[in-house]
């Protein structure tokens, strides 16, 4: 499922996260990268430099929106205010699809800058479901949610987080970003088999997949994005690859950022998955879009 | 400070409304917000007294590994280590004039009192000027130094991603007599008069740190002593200070009284007429001429009927 309602049909490849230490680099050299993902909240701002660099980033490149900060899942109802800035952003980048995590992090207008897990409960899916709707009427974009790394469990849960997942995405009718290393890190966290989450994920439904590096505790895996992706998640995520098709595919490198050819040549691992599924299907193995687009196209 | 009575937060036993699932992200973030012990662990009781331990098991799963206990402390030591960092980031001036103690003291009790209201870390800071105010044990006995330093630090924070309203032109200027024109400096101008010059403070502080950076960029490991890195701390001197862009590039600019007291009138929404009576009879027309060259030229002066037609808006 390269391309589908939930991307757009777009046909994207393999993007990396844009982050402050690589701006100079990027705007200096300017690399071939299929496209950038860019988090919103940081160019939810009136002015300034951050404005200043994305629009430039978007002469060159295809950029894509990620959020953290919607809080689908949240209690409260979603804040105008947010929305209204977030809707002029995507009117600014022409994002595609826009993106953000099925967790809450905010309740009372209180905000943690967490990703909390849900409680998987049918009644949470049914909230968290309208919430997106509401969401994307007014966004006027299609939404994929991300599942999120988690470190706890409710004793109210009624499903699985794969049941979960499923059931808020076809009550809202929206797309996934799957995350396959936060799959791997709650797999290990909660003692489920990542592959009976994969297989259960409705693959048509997948827009876009990410990969991370994670860090191991003694008693648990804490999601760091730090490092480069562990052989587990590569292996996960040829598994998704196998089941979704060639899927748009981003590198999250947050923390301890390294140089951007280290992050680069990184994320470009994916190709070696993406290209076997790609001639496996007798297409074309060159991933496409691989330079940069001219100035101001759309 | 007195705590606000709250009643006591329960998990519910199903969830089947959106009250539920409200009952248990209060309870959850309730905890959460809980300040970290001494040795940066989970608070041992709730606010309204509970055992956290009990707390957590009503609504968390224990797992083979970790009890419910150790699985909220992940999340809470995330919490509070993610908005502290922040703090420190954005306030490396305050942080070397307290000294890392008092400044983690500082920070984790203003987070306490004033947890994040928006959406976004970047206005996390926004209330730390008026927290040193409220709590000044926390900073004595240099309260008015800290209070000017994190001021500072803020307005560069406004001046690095603040809105820019369409300039003034000559236009604007021309439509109306001295006396009856009011002009609005960019709200991401700050114009700061303070006792001590925070700016070279915190420029000295800044450079310090960059040379720290670099030498730990070498070793990859615990930066080494710089030799005589310890910034002195500023005396007393009084500075008038714009904090600005251009090219969107942070600045600060120093200016003398009387031209500072021409923008802060400005500020006030007095005319032009005003304003430039507040210099006195020191600054001469020649030299006021200047500086509104100089200040149009850097982009400082937008319309006040902006600000008044956006306030109508949000009436609505």
């Amino acid at each position: 499922m390269p391309a589908n309602r939930f991307n757009a049909f777009t046909d994207y490849g393999i993007g990396i996260g844009l982050r402050v230490p690589h701006y100079a680099h990027i705007l200096e050299k300017k690399p071939v990268v299929d496209w950038f993902e860019i988090i919103s909240e940081n160019f939810l701002v009136d002015g300034g430099r951050p404005l200043e660099v994305l629009d430039r980033i978007l002469e060159q490149y295809r950029v894509v929106q990620h959020g953290v900060s919607l809080y689908f899942g949240s209690a409260d109802k979603p804040d105008r205010t947010h929305l209204k800035k977030l809707k002029a952003l995507v009117k600014r980048t022409k994002t595609p699809w826009l993106s953000d995590h099925l967790c809450w992090g905010s309740v009372d207008g209180t905000y943690t800058h967490d990703l909390l897990p849900m409680p998987y409960t049918f009644s949470a899916a049914r909230r968290t479901a309208e919430k997106i709707r509401q969401v994307r009427d007014y966004l006027e974009v299609p939404i994929c949610v991300e599942n999120v790394s988690s470190y706890a469990e409710f004793h109210v849960s009624e499903m699985t987080e794969w049941e979960f997942l499923s059931e808020v995405v076809e009550r809202a009718n929206c797309g996934i970003l799957l995350d396959v290393n936060n799959i791997y890190v709650s797999a290990q966290n909660h003692g489920f088999d990542p592959y009976a989450y994969l297989n259960s994920v409705p693959a048509d439904r997948v827009g876009q997949i990410h990969v991370a590096g994670h860090t191991k505790f003694e008693k648990y895996i804490l999601d760091t994005h730090d490092h480069p992706v562990l052989d587990p998640v590569w292996k996960l995520y040829a598994h998704a690859i196998r089941r979704c098709g060639v899927t748009a595919t981003l590198l999250e490198w947050d923390d301890r950022i390294p140089s951007f050819a280290e992050v680069h040549d990184e994320a470009l691992k994916a190709n070696a998955f993406l290209g076997a599924r790609s001639s496996a299907a007798g297409r074309v193995a060159d991933p496409p879009h691989r330079k940069p687009r001219p100035a101001n196209s759309a | 400070m007195t705590v606000p009575t709250r009643p006591r937060l329960h998990a519910p036993k199903r969830l089947r409304t959106d009250a539920d699932l409200r009952a248990l992200q209060r309870l959850m973030m309730g905890a959460m917000l809980q300040p970290l012990t001494a040795d940066d662990d989970l608070a041992s009781r709730l606010r309204d007294g509970r055992a956290m331990a009990d707390v957590a098991a009503e609504f968390i799963k224990p797992n083979d590994r970790l009890t419910s206990f150790e699985r909220l402390q992940i999340y809470t030591r995330c919490y509070w280590f993610r908005l502290i960092d922040c703090v420190y980031d954005d306030c490396p001036g305050l942080r070397a004039l307290l000294g890392e103690e008092k400044f983690s003291t500082l920070v984790r009790a203003f987070l306490a009192t004033y947890p994040s209201r928006s959406f976004t870390l970047r206005n996390l800071c926004s209330r730390l000027p008026q927290f040193i105010l409220e709590e000044r044990r926390l900073t004595a006995p240099r309260t008015a130094l800290a209070h000017a330093v994190v001021r500072f630090e803020w307005a560069q924070t406004v001046a690095f991603d603040g809105e820019a309203r369409p300039l003034l032109t000559p236009d604007d200027l021309a439509a109306k007599p001295p006396g009856k024109l009011t002009l609005a400096l960019q709200p991401y101008v700050t114009l700061l008069a303070l006792d001590w010059p925070i700016d070279d403070y915190v420029i000295a502080v800044k450079k310090r740190e960059a040379r720290r950076g670099e030498a730990s960029n070498v070793v990859g490991k615990a930066p080494p002593a710089v030799a005589g890195s310890r910034v002195p701390r500023p005396r007393r001197r009084r500075v008038f200070i714009v904090v600005h862009r251009h090219d969107n590039r942070i600045y600060y600019k120093r200016l003398e009284r009387s031209a500072f007291a021409v923008l802060e009138a400005l500020a006030a929404g007095r005319t032009l007429a005003q304003a430039v009576a507040a210099a006195g009879s020191r600054a001469t027309p020649e030299q006021v001429s200047e500086w509104f060259a100089t200040w149009m030229e850097l982009g400082w002066f937008c319309r006040w009927q902006g600000r008044r037609s956006e306030r109508r808006h949000h009436r609505k």
